[in-house]
């Protein structure tokens, strides 16, 4: 497979196209599926099916599509001119089976109108789609749709007009830092391994997205899976490795399916397997199931996980770069990393510099749920403030009501008060309110929420995930959720929030990985935010 | 030239167990294919029993402690049988916020069973997920293997009572 390959493929899939005057789209993710998109794509099928020659329906294709974000006003369907991006669509939201054949017939007239849902809105118009560009708009698990897409050029690019250094070279000039929440910068990663000197190296792709309340990882597994797999090529061929692996979340049974299928196809086509593309730069890719651990979120449980191990950490230094799977140097970044590479290489590194803000560049995908009008997924370039996000994209609360706080970065983050929503979304500004920007689940809480109670719950979620391993973890994050427990119940004494806040600095300062490390900050924000909210639970008389 | 270690006989008759030993074929009966090994198990028998410890350990040439040691740590293998149909509550954040709590407490109060229990007549397991990715459309409940969005605690039970 060489450009003119790629060049052939795309065009076959266009001239096969060429008789279709519109695409149905339906989107075919989780949210949506859970919502009813089947049926409505099996209804859409038989309309389109049973079209008479002339019709409007005639000449319509309906396609299964990857998420189009709006996760709340699902099942969605998009009608659109070949081609064209979503702003340029129809879209229809919560649509039935039985609206099937008033869709069809109205492709060519006016939208109708009871289902219609504009795509001006801000939700979407706010937006900016690098990760996602192909999310909604092709079919997942069809490889020439993605190539007839731009796909697979830039690994095609690289392996044949970059040498490694070169790759590596236009990584770090992109200014990309690890989208799984830490935000090491990415080309320095990629130098680290690339610079070892070992015959055996691994690219390992972080799939096992287990903060509660994010779906990014997810959504794009299964809405443009050969994304992540071309990215992972190319980091295999910067480094220097031969073999990836894909550590994913058992709970995601869909996005394993569409990544297993995107697998097979990229082998048969050759853009994984021996010779990839032609060249002498071989690159096999091979799918790990997760089975219901957070802490393998670590990147060192991660790969005692891949080895077939219990999920427990190991101190760092040595650092995967250099010691990791098997002794081997293995470079480990996040799904939404590795979706921002194709780009990059394809468009320049200085092109995703020039998005976002100095320190933070590009743009990030969040999963914006809780109380909020508009859930599902977003796009937007760093620097957007989050009253933007919330208020604008967000729609708002639902009801009228105010936005009590947004909680960023899982178990491991914190609360972002009312008071400072015009904070622009970075990983530095985020890190000076005692938050983090972690992987991208956003939260928004309304003024009926309790703080004590929020963390409380994140303090649960760290004391029966934490891997037992290290004592400050294992018996401090016990401790803390019963002092949490009992002051959430009005229990507490001042000793109490005392040691609560004494623990908290032990626990950070002590704990072996990032999971105890961080357990504290969920308390620690709310401390400082919502100090009065514990103060008021405390007994009488203390 | 190595000598192969011989693998143990399939512990029953059951068609499942040549599932199970494709798997390990698969991935050379490596020992590193462990939780793919167990992945296998459970979805062929729906839980993790002795006996198929036993057989998976002598299978890839590990000490059963390993073995128990692994099964355990993972929240998603079972040791114990499931019920005839699964309600698994999704307690994420967001569903949490939008109050997962009360669906446990509804389905706790109508069939009697707590999270990690099951029915005395095996009809009904109920557990809790730490997120199933359904954000966008909490409260979220999986039943047997299907995602539910947006659930009132009166949706989920008669929806429960509906399965039979």
């Amino acid at each position: 497979m060489n450009v003119d390959d790629l060049a052939d493929m795309a065009q076959r899939y266009r001239d096969e196209e060429a008789g279709v005057h519109r695409e149905l789209r339906v989107c075919m993710a989780a949210s949506c599926q859970s919502s009813g998109a089947q049926p409505v794509f099996d209804a859409l099928v038989a309309a389109q099916g049973a079209a008479a020659a002339g019709a409007p329906g005639d000449g319509c294709k309906v396609k299964g599509v990857g998420c189009m974000g709006l996760c709340s006003a699902g099942p969605l369907v998009a009608v659109a001119e070949p081609g064209s991006g979503l702003a340029g669509s129809v879209l229809y939201r919560d649509v039935g089976p039985g609206d099937a054949v008033e869709i069809l017939d109205s492709v060519a007239g006016a939208p109708v109108q009871r289902l219609h849902c504009p795509t001006d809105q801000p939700f979407f118009a706010r937006q900016q789609r690098v990760v996602l560009e192909n999310s909604g708009l092709i079919d997942p698990e069809s490889l020439r749709a993605y190539v007839a897409a731009g796909g697979y050029a830039a690994l095609v690019h690289a392996l044949t007009e970059m040498t490694p250094a070169e790759v590596v070279q236009e990584i770090i000039a992109s200014g990309l830092r690890g989208r799984g929440g830490g935000g090491y910068p990415t080309g320095l990663k990629w130098s680290t391994v690339a610079k070892m000197a070992d015959a055996q190296k691994y690219v390992v792709c972080n799939a096992d997205e287990g903060d509660p309340g994010a779906f990014m990882d997810r959504a794009v597994l299964e809405s443009d899976p050969h994304r992540v797999l071309e990215g992972m090529a190319i980091a295999g061929y910067a480094v220097g490795a031969s073999k990836g692996y894909v550590y994913v979340r058992a709970e995601y049974p869909l996005a394993v399916e569409r990544l297993t299928t995107a697998i097979r196809k990229a082998k048969r086509e050759g853009f994984l397997g021996h010779k990839v593309a032609e060249t002498q730069f071989a690159f096999e890719v091979e799918i790990r199931l997760g089975a219901g651990a957070f802490v393998c979120g670590e990147e060192t449980a991660l790969m005692a996980s891949i080895e077939g191990q219990r999920g427990q950490p190991r101190p760092r230094p040595p650092y995967p770069a250099e010691h990791g799977l098997w002794g081997h140097p293995t470079l480990i970044n996040n799904v939404e990393t590795f979706a921002n590479i194709a780009p990059i290489i394809r468009n320049g590194g200085a092109w995703f510099a020039a998005i976002g803000t100095p320190k933070s560049k590009g743009t990030k995908v969040f999963a914006l749920a809780g109380t909020i009008v508009n859930t599902g997924l977003i796009e937007v370039p760093m620097g957007t403030s989050l009253r933007d996000i919330v208020e604008l994209i967000g729609g708002g609360i639902p009801g009228g009501k105010a936005v009590k706080a947004v909680q960023t970065g899982g178990p491991s983050g914190g609360c972002v008060p009312e008071q400072h929503l015009d904070i622009p979304v970075d990983y530095d500004s985020l890190k000076t309110l005692g938050t983090i920007m972690g992987s991208g689940g956003m939260i928004v809480m309304d003024e009926s929420s309790d703080m004590v109670d929020v963390a409380r719950y994140f303090m649960e979620f760290c004391m029966t995930e934490s891997c037992g391993k290290c004592v400050p973890c294992r018996t401090g994050t016990q401790q803390m959720h019963g002092l949490l427990d009992r002051i959430a119940k009005d229990q507490g004494t001042r000793a109490d929030l005392e040691l609560l806040e004494e623990l908290c600095e032990v626990v950070q300062a002590t704990s072996l990985c990032g999971l105890g490390q961080t357990a504290p900050n969920p308390v620690l924000s709310t401390l400082r935010f919502f100090r009065a909210e514990y103060e008021r639970k405390l007994g009488p008389g203390h | 030239m190595t000598l192969q270690p011989a693998r143990p006989a399939l512990p029953s008759e059951d068609k499942r167990w040549k599932l199970v030993n494709g798997t390990m074929r698969r991935q050379g009966y490596a020992g590193n294919a462990l939780i793919e090994t167990l992945h296998s198990v459970q979805s062929a028998f729906g839980y993790l029993d002795q006996a198929s410890l036993r057989f998976v350990a002598a299978s890839l040439d590990l000490p059963l402690s390993k073995v128990y040691g692994v099964a355990t740590f993972y929240h998603l293998f079972m040791l114990e049988p499931k019920g005839r149909h699964a309600c698994v509550v999704c307690a994420g954040t967001a569903c949490y916020i939008k109050g997962s709590a009360g669906l446990v407490q509804a389905v706790e109060q109508r069939f009697g069973v707590a999270p990690g229990e099951t029915t005395a007549d095996n009809r009904l397991s109920v557990l809790t997920a730490r997120c199933v990715g359904a954000c966008g459309l909490a409260p979220a409940v999986v039943l047997d293997g299907n995602v539910l969005g947006k659930q009132s605690a009166e949706e989920l039970l008669s929806r429960i009572e509906e399965m039979q």
